[in-house]
């Protein structure tokens, strides 16, 4: 803890984020959230004390000097600002977007002992947008090349981190992504209305800029192995192919219409554009009771969606209450401004169909909360006899994803933990020499934080690890 | 890009392309399938390999005319190109020496499966070769599949060229012990003739078609019941053992997006259909 005094003149109160109307967003995949105006983000920019020891950096996965580019953001500079965020972290204005900053950097902010931290995420965003709109984003001087070449496996945040960090210190990064566009979750599952996928877009451009090659529709394990890339002049490769195999319930009537896992709806509305149907050609349909199981960021914007797309109503069922609800706060209250409603303490057993195969009821077993399981959550248990059913039309199931398999399946000697994700160690290592992975294909379901910080770590490991061979 | 280096029209509304795919070409297996995107606001649908040189450094497959995204596809000739190609998908088919085999094609499916029978046959295998249409007109490499096989038939529905419906299968069966099955083509088709082998207590293998999106186990909108388990047809299959698969319940997901379908296609007719498509 910093002993500074806070001055007399300090704002507690954070610049509130200007957004769309809750009646009006409800009804559009606009972005919610508008950003701050360029006085917005001075005054905010204005109460950082610039501390000494600053402990917001503590909080960040990535590094970010943040002190510095704030004080650059409060005397204009932007360009420099901008720059200064970009030495450690290539996807600004992703994470100032989506990045749980009240559980990162801000959560670590000194103003927060005395009234709100300073809005960081908010500001790295606004930079970011700024640099963007402007038309001319400056990337850093290319490095001498090295002559070595990187696989990295997968185009999420944590293979973006890595081929951007690895493109820096003069390595060739090629990046093979399975998906037809670069982003990984930031394309497939974060919605539109939270994350605009033209900024995706830019933000992979500028990985590539920077000198990383990206090969599309390519899915390795089938197309090309581990070993066959590293027989055929790869040097070292990082996994990063993230935790995208959806979790089901495993009740009756699962197989029926209407019934969708989270993946599969969030794919076709955010990466296939369904919600523009029939002008793009992948069709959703939506009923007019939706239902949304589980309480994390996936089920929010799942529920989100929907409404989006012209629910009548939209319930979020959760087997535990409200304060173990995993989801960003900010999202929950999003949620609800928009009119979604919540059933807590429910927990679906099985689906009911109408003659035609398509989902017509569910039905519903009461929960309790007994005590604390192994996550220190209080575990919820059925209550006999309490089961009920609900008239839905339309189900999604955001219950859990598990990291993908074909990697692990084609690559003898790579250690994997019984839950399948892959071993490494705090800096990416794995079990294979110059093989390295990191994100959610480590550490199962995180945040985009986490795995840029984990592509981060992984690329200096693999440049010591280049450099030092002869 | 995919570059379309070759096209041929097999039957009416059966098209069969080759693109220019040298990686693809390489790492391809009888059995795997492919997605394809044919432009910004295309949807992705799967097809099954249906031909690969090293050599040349191509890929083919072959499509049925049957919704918007086919028939655009039908639109475009040599020379033009898809945005996007992702393969080889799915497991190879198991090809090993089996003893005799029974291959059953039924409509745009001859096509890969002369990739199949080629396969087994250079594994060494005894083949009986079943090709089926609708109607007679709707057959297709005849020639090709007769000089691979060692007994040949042909089936229709409507009994316009060879035995009408499969209902011969049953004499075939009883006169010879087979020690594997493959077949491939419309979902009806196939859960007709798992219905035929069974008493005979043939193997009888099947290429499901469940509605995908990735094809690569990340929407699941391609469960099937087999066996009474979930599975994933894209990571699981696409091949499965016929006698175990839920085949209403596959039919009915199949449906499932039928009215959207035939939107998309009745727009895409009014705006010109093939005239824009063929850019
Ligand atoms: C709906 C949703 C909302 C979320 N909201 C937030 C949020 O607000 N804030 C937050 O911090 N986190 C959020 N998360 C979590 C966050 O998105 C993930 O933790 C993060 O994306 C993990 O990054 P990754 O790079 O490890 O994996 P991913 O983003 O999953 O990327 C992996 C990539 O690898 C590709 N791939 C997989 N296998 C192969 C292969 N064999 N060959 C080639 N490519 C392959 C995949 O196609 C994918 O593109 C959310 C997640 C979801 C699903
Ligand atoms: C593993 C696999 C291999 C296949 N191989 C072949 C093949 O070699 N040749 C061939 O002609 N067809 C094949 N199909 C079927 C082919 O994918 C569909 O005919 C095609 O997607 C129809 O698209 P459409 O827009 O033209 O028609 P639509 O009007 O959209 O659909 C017509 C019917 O096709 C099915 N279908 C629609 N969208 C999809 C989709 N995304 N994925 C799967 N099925 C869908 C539905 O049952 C639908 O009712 C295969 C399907 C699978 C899953
Ligand atoms: S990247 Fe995330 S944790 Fe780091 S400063 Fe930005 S918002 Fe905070
Ligand atoms: S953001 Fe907060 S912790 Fe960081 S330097 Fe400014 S006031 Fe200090
Ligand atoms: S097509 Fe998505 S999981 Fe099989």
């Amino acid at each position: 803890m910093a002993e500074s005094k806070p001055k007399p003149k300090i704002k507690k109160e954070a610049e509130p984020m200007p957004k769309q109307k809750p009646e009006v967003r409800r009804k559009n995949f606009n972005e919610v959230a508008l950003g701050y105006s360029e006085e917005q983000a001075k005054t905010e920019a204005n109460r950082c004390l610039q501390c000494p020891k600053p402990q917001c950096v503590t909080g960040c996965p990535v590094e970010i000097s943040i002190p510095e580019f704030i004080k650059l953001l409060r005397e204009g500079k932007y360009e420099e600002a901008a720059k200064k965020i970009k030495e450690k972290n290539s996807l600004p204005a992703v994470c100032g977007r989506v990045c749980p900053q009240e559980e990162q950097c801000q959560k670590f902010c000194i103003l927060g002992k005395v009234g709100e931290p300073v809005s960081i995420g908010r500001l790295e965003r606004w930079l970011a947008d700024w640099e963007r709109k402007r038309g001319n984003v400056k990337k850093p001087d290319d490095p001498p090349p090295t002559g070595k070449k990187v696989a990295v496996i997968g185009a999420g945040p944590a293979g973006l981190t890595a081929a951007a960090d690895l493109a820096k210190l003069g390595h060739k990064a090629v990046i093979f992504e399975a998906l037809h566009l670069p982003g990984g979750v930031l394309v497939y599952g974060i919605p539109e209305f939270r994350l605009p996928k033209s900024i995706v877009r830019a933000e992979a451009d500028y990985v590539q800029s920077l000198g990383a090659d990206l090969k599309l529709g390519y899915l390795i394990g089938r197309i090309h192995t581990i070993p066959e890339l590293l027989k055929t002049g790869f040097d070292a490769v990082f996994i990063g192919t993230g935790a995208g195999l959806p979790a089901f319930l495993g009740v009756l009537g699962e197989h029926l219409g209407g019934i969708y896992s989270a993946n599969e709806f969030l794919i076709r509305v955010n990466l296939m554009k369904a919600y523009a149907f029939p002008f793009y050609d992948t069709p959703i349909r939506i009923g007019k009771h939706v239902v949304v199981i589980g309480g994390g960021n996936v089920a929010t914007d799942s529920a989100r969606s929907a409404l989006r797309l012209g629910a009548e109503e939209v319930c979020i069922v959760y087997r535990r209450s409200r304060e173990e609800m995993p989801a960003r706060k900010e999202e929950i209250e999003n949620a609800e401004e928009e009119g979604i409603l919540c059933k807590f303490l429910a927990n679906p057993t099985r689906f009911i169909g109408d003659e035609k195969g398509w989902v017509k009821q569910m039905e519903c077993i009461c929960m309790e909360l007994g005590p604390p399981d192994e996550s220190g959550r209080r575990r919820p248990v059925p209550v006999k006899g309490s089961e009920f059913t609900m008239d839905v039309d339309t189900v999604v199931v955001a219950v859990g994803r598990t990291p993908n398999p074909i990697i692990q399946s084609t690559t003898e000697g790579l250690a994997v933990t019984k839950w399948g994700t892959i071993v490494a160690d705090e800096n990416g290592k794995t079990s294979i020499e110059g093989v390295y992975a990191g994100g959610d294909i480590v550490t199962g379901e995180a945040t985009v934080i986490s795995a840029m910080g984990a592509g981060k770590k992984a690329a200096r490991a693999i440049h010591e690890y280049l450099m030092q061979e002869k | 890009m995919y570059e379309i280096v070759g096209k041929r029209e097999l039957a009416p509304k059966i098209k069969l392309f080759e693109v220019n795919a040298p990686e693809m070409a390489e790492k391809a297996r009888p059995g795997q399938f492919l997605i394809i995107i044919i432009d910004e606001k295309g949807e992705r649908i799967p097809l099954t390999v249906a031909g690969y040189d090293a050599e040349k450094g191509t890929i083919s497959f072959a499509f049925n005319e049957v919704g918007k995204t086919t028939k655009q596809l039908g639109c475009l000739k040599v020379g033009d190109s898809v945005q996007s190609i992702t393969g080889p998908l799915g497991n190879p088919s198991d090809i090993r020496n089996f003893g005799r085999a029974l291959c059953m094609a039924g409509g745009v499916m001859i096509a890969p499966m002369l990739l199949q029978v080629r396969a087994l046959r250079e594994a060494g295998n005894k083949i009986t070769v079943v090709v089926g249409a609708r109607i007679k007109e709707l057959l297709f490499y005849e020639k090709e599949m007769k000089d691979l096989s060692d007994e040949f038939y042909v089936a229709t529905d409507d009994g316009s060229k060879g035995y009408k419906g499969l209902d011969f299968l049953k004499e075939i069966l009883s006169k010879q012990k087979f020690d594997r099955c493959v077949a491939w083509g419309p979902v009806v088709m196939m859960k007709n003739v798992c219905e035929i082998t069974k008493p005979f207590g043939v193997p009888t293998v099947v290429t499901l078609t469940p509605i995908m999106i990735d094809g690569m186990g990340m929407c699941g909108v391609c469960r099937v019941t087999v066996g009474g388990k979930m599975k994933f047809g894209c990571v699981d299959g696409p091949e499965f053992d016929g006698h175990l698969v839920d085949f209403d319940g596959l039919i009915n997901r199949q449906r499932m997006f039928l009215p959207e379908e035939r939107l998309s296609s009745l727009l895409w007719e009014l705006q010109g259909g093939c005239s824009c498509g063929g850019k």
